[in-house]
């Protein structure tokens, strides 16, 4: 389980994803709090996540010497103490800083990476923001737990945790109950989580504590403190047992207090903070009785050793990997464990995954090579007894094969909620730098999808939305004048579909103007003057996936950041994806990403044009068809064929890839094979020389002399060391279109190229979207 | 982070000269007093943050047993947790070895309470 030679970079991947986790943790739960507070509420469990991630993050980042993290962190692990116990509030300025504390470390964590540069000016506003919030805060009720007769050798075995957890409790209020337990030691951890269980609709457990009596060998006397709004009898009545006793933890001054956040005046006051005066009382004052009850407290407020001049300066520059002793991976799960209970989780390196599939790649040639073998013997009466073992075997190995890839996959699969997290703090921040009020609207979070699609999803999604608050969201007046609600809806759906993965990015702004796009692209010399004059609608609402093209007049802070929809296009393509907009003027606009679900590995149908052998996915074939050459028609230079009543561009392989014919490779002059690909509501007739058959087979990287060929996604092989090349079949069908679409507004009449009611054949992969324009 | 700590204490050259060590493990304080009374123990190493009972605790539990209570303790914590380090001590905890650590750190703590011990 440990690795012994583990090198620095392996605790350092370590590192970087538990990290990230964290922080995507952290912001899924600013995030809630930000809702809470524009409701004018707030969780305070919630803002102990909030404060326990924080935690986290620094004991992490301090074992792993990221001086910037970590130093950060422990000032905000401060700012959410004081917010924790109430000392300052959750205003709005202060969920600012806090969300800008999670932008700051997914900058950190991207230098680290040798992405960017170490935010090291907006650290130190931030850090300077901070600390003029923590200004403000008033008096805590450091004194409340002194409060209650609570037994000092109980208080002395608390951690710094879960002091706080009862101070916070007792300071809003609750009442504390001591529970005594005797548990059999054989089972105390089932009967623990069952008397968890019962007691956690009630309140919350702060600690157990062996109380070193009652016990024998076997068993053991727990002393169980739970904070809880609900009264005594009503507790005992829920979780009565035989080996239960309940009592109420009561204040000293034995007074029913009728509100436990204000001090009561019973008790000896404090003299240095009466933190009900000013508000502004410095923190570090602490009661002398308090310390007098329980010395070690004190080390909870009285000293600030941590002070930002003197935050913790490990040698190294930050994130430096360190030393040989801090390299064990254990280490941060240990430590993650401790803090998020029980997770029954592993995390493991994606690329020991991508070579658990390359072995799957590989066994799969072994198989198909059994399957071959039995063939052989197959005829041979003498081997019949052989050919008999040989299928069993080879049934039995493709049934464990298919499993264990699948198992693989599914290991592969993360919700994309993981995305859509980030995706809500970007909107809510750039709708604030905007002032346009954005409601952003998720749904199918859960949808499953290969955790390396996720993690180049996140760009293009993150520009689109920029987009859709940028261009596509009008401002406050101009929803106003339009009898639009204000509040502009962003809508963020996820679905499967079939093998694939589709997720929309939908606005409710004022659309896309397509005469204003052609207008556009003829200024920018993108289209000529006649194109320009004869272009359609939906070809022209398509240029905003052209290079170069923009419709910002002026660049501006939003989308002005020099990636446009092209670059969108472009790495949704490398992910075998396909993007689609549609668009109605004065409505709204909605992006729709089509994506595989893996791109691990992929059923695919294998083909050979002019000799050369090619795969194609085949989640995005919808059937192979025969085709007399005699049906094929032209329009204006490009081959058609009409197929279910409709027209179906035809793209060679062999002209496409500039691949001499094999005049021998066709049986017949007068049929070809035609494949029929399509990839949303889009599809293209591939006309090849063969059809060879259908195989799993594993993806592995392009190597350099191919990577930037157009048509081509990916590499595999095919058994005897064959590499063979993958159809990028997303690029394909674009071309096709492209063609078709340049036929069609030229000289096209009748003929109609694209979507209809129950389109098509086969396949079934039809969204069949009605009603507003139309764009491929 | 056990898994760390056993091997390193499972190490042959660790345990060289400490007349050879055998590893118990404990997934989690309540385990831990499972085991406590189960075995003579010449050593106990825990953390502070745990899922359950926590390493304070766990370090009273054991001062206060009659038939184990003065087995040497060691804590492994990261240092942010200052206070409750010096609580664990307080409580009679024998040495802290802050996270991360070295082996060399680990061996040198441990050697001190091991020696003889076997």
């Amino acid at each position: 389980m440990v690795d012994r030679d583990s090198p620095g970079d392996k605790a350092r991947e370590e590192f970087f994803s538990e990290a990230q986790e964290i922080i995507d943790g952290l912001s899924r739960d600013l995030l809630a709090l930000d809702a809470l507070a524009k409701r004018g509420q707030s969780d305070a469990e919630l803002v102990n996540d909030v404060f326990r991630a924080v935690h986290t993050l620094k004991g992490l980042s301090g074992l792993f010497g990221a001086a910037m993290m970590s130093g950060l962190s422990h000032e905000l692990e401060d700012l959410l103490d004081d917010l924790r116990l109430g000392r300052i509030e959750l205003t709005q300025q202060v969920l600012d800083l806090l969300f800008q504390a999670v932008e700051l470390y997914g900058r950190i964590l991207g230098a680290a990476k040798g992405d960017g540069a170490e935010p090291v000016e907006e650290v130190k506003d931030l850090l300077s923001a901070m600390g003029q919030v923590a200004q403000q805060k008033g008096g805590g009720g450091a004194g409340v737990v002194a409060q209650y007769e609570l037994d000092p050798g109980l208080l002395g075995v608390l951690t710094e945790y879960e002091e706080h957890r009862l101070r916070t409790n007792l300071q809003a209020g609750l009442s504390l109950y001591r529970l005594r337990v005797v548990f059999q030691l054989a089972t105390i951890d089932s009967a623990l989580d069952e008397l968890k269980a019962k007691t956690r609709p009630h309140g919350e457990i702060i600690t157990y504590l062996p109380t070193g009596e009652g016990g024998d060998v076997d068993s053991v006397e727990l002393e169980i403190l739970v904070a809880s709004r609900t009264p005594l009898a009503t507790l005992r009545g829920a979780l009565e047992g035989p080996n239960i006793a309940i009592e109420e933890v009561r204040r000293r001054d034995a007074a029913r207090p009728d509100e436990g956040q204000r001090r009561d005046s019973a008790f000896p006051p404090p003299p240095l903070t009466p933190p009900n005066l000013m508000g502004r009382a410095p923190p570090t004052g602490f009661a002398p009785a308090e310390a007098a009850h329980l010395p070690p407290i004190a080390h909870d407020y009285d000293d600030d050793p941590h002070h930002p001049t003197s935050a913790p300066p490990p040698p190294m520059p930050s994130m430096a990997p360190a030393g040989p002793a801090a390299v064990a991976p254990g280490q941060q799960a240990g430590k993650e464990v401790s803090l998020k209970s029980v997770s029954q989780t592993v995390r493991v390196d994606i690329r020991k995954l991508d070579h658990l599939m390359n072995i799957v790649g590989e066994l799969a040639i072994v198989r198909s090579s059994l399957g071959k073998l039995g063939d052989r013997a197959r005829g041979r009466p003498e081997l019949r007894e052989l050919y008999g073992d040989l299928q069993r075997l080879h049934r039995a190995f493709e049934r464990h094969l298919a499993q264990m890839q699948n198992g693989i996959l599914e290991v592969r699969m993360v919700p994309l909620g993981q995305i859509f997290d980030k995706l809500a703090r970007i909107v809510r921040q750039i709708s604030r730098e905007h002032d346009k009020q954005v409601n952003l609207v998720i749904t199918g979070a859960e949808t499953e999808i290969d955790k390396l699609i996720v993690e180049e999803l996140s760009d293009p999604l993150m520009h689109m939305i920029r987009n859709a608050i940028d261009h596509g969201i009008e401002p406050r007046d101009g929803r106003m004048g339009v009898g639009k609600p204000v509040v502009g809806t962003i809508a963020l759906n996820a679905f499967q579909k079939g093998n694939r993965v589709v997720i929309e990015v939908e606005d409710d702004g004022n659309g896309i103007d397509w005469l204003r796009i052609r207008d556009l692209a003829a200024r920018r010399n993108l289209i000529s003057p006649d194109e320009a004059a004869s272009m359609a609608p939906t070809e022209a609402i398509n240029l905003i996936f052209a290079p170069g093209f923009s419709t910002r007049e002026q660049a501006n802070e939003v989308s002005g950041r020099g990636v446009g929809m092209d670059i969108v296009k472009t790495n949704i393509a490398k992910l075998s994806g396909m993007i689609d907009v549609t668009t109605e003027v004065g409505k709204g606009t909605k992006f729709s990403i089509t994506l595989p679900v893996t791109l691990a590995i992929i059923q695919a149908l294998v083909i050979q044009s002019a000799g050369h052998t090619f795969c194609i996915p085949l989640n995005s074939v919808l059937e192979s068809i025969m085709v007399e050459t005699r049906e094929i028609s032209t329009i204006e230079g490009h081959e058609v064929i009409i197929l279910n009543k409709k027209t179906l561009p035809l793209l060679h392989l062999s002209r496409l890839f500039a691949l001499r014919p094999l005049s021998k490779s066709y049986r017949d002059p007068h049929r070809v094979y035609v494949v029929v690909v399509g990839l949303a509501q889009h599809r293209v007739g591939l006309v090849v020389d063969e059809l060879l058959g259908q195989q799993d087979v594993v993806i592995k990287p392009l190597g350099s002399a191919v990577r930037n060929v157009p048509g081509i996604a990916g590499a595999t092989e095919l058994g005897a060391n064959r590499t063979v090349l993958l159809l990028d079949v997303g690029r394909l069908v674009d071309e096709g279109v492209r063609q078709a679409d340049a036929a069609i507004s030229v000289g096209g009449q009748g003929s109609s190229v694209g979507p209809g009611p129950g389109g098509g054949s086969g396949g079934g992969n039809h969204p069949g979207m009605g009603g507003s324009t139309h764009v491929r | 982070m056990r898994a760390l700590v056993r091997a390193m204490l499972e190490d042959p050259e660790f345990a060289d000269g400490l007349g050879g060590i055998e590893v118990s493990e404990a997934s989690c304080g309540f385990e831990a007093m499972r085991l406590l009374p189960r075995g003579r123990f010449a050593l106990v190493v825990t953390d502070i943050n745990m899922p359950d009972i926590n390493g304070l605790e766990l370090i009273q539990f054991v001062r206060r047993s009659a038939h184990f209570g003065a087995t040497p303790l060691v804590i492994i914590s990261t240092q942010s947790t200052e206070r409750d380090i010096e609580r664990g001590l307080a409580l009679g905890a024998n040495a802290f070895v802050p996270k991360p650590f070295s082996k060399e750190l680990l061996r040198a703590t441990c050697a001190k309470f091991l020696t003889g011990a076997g």
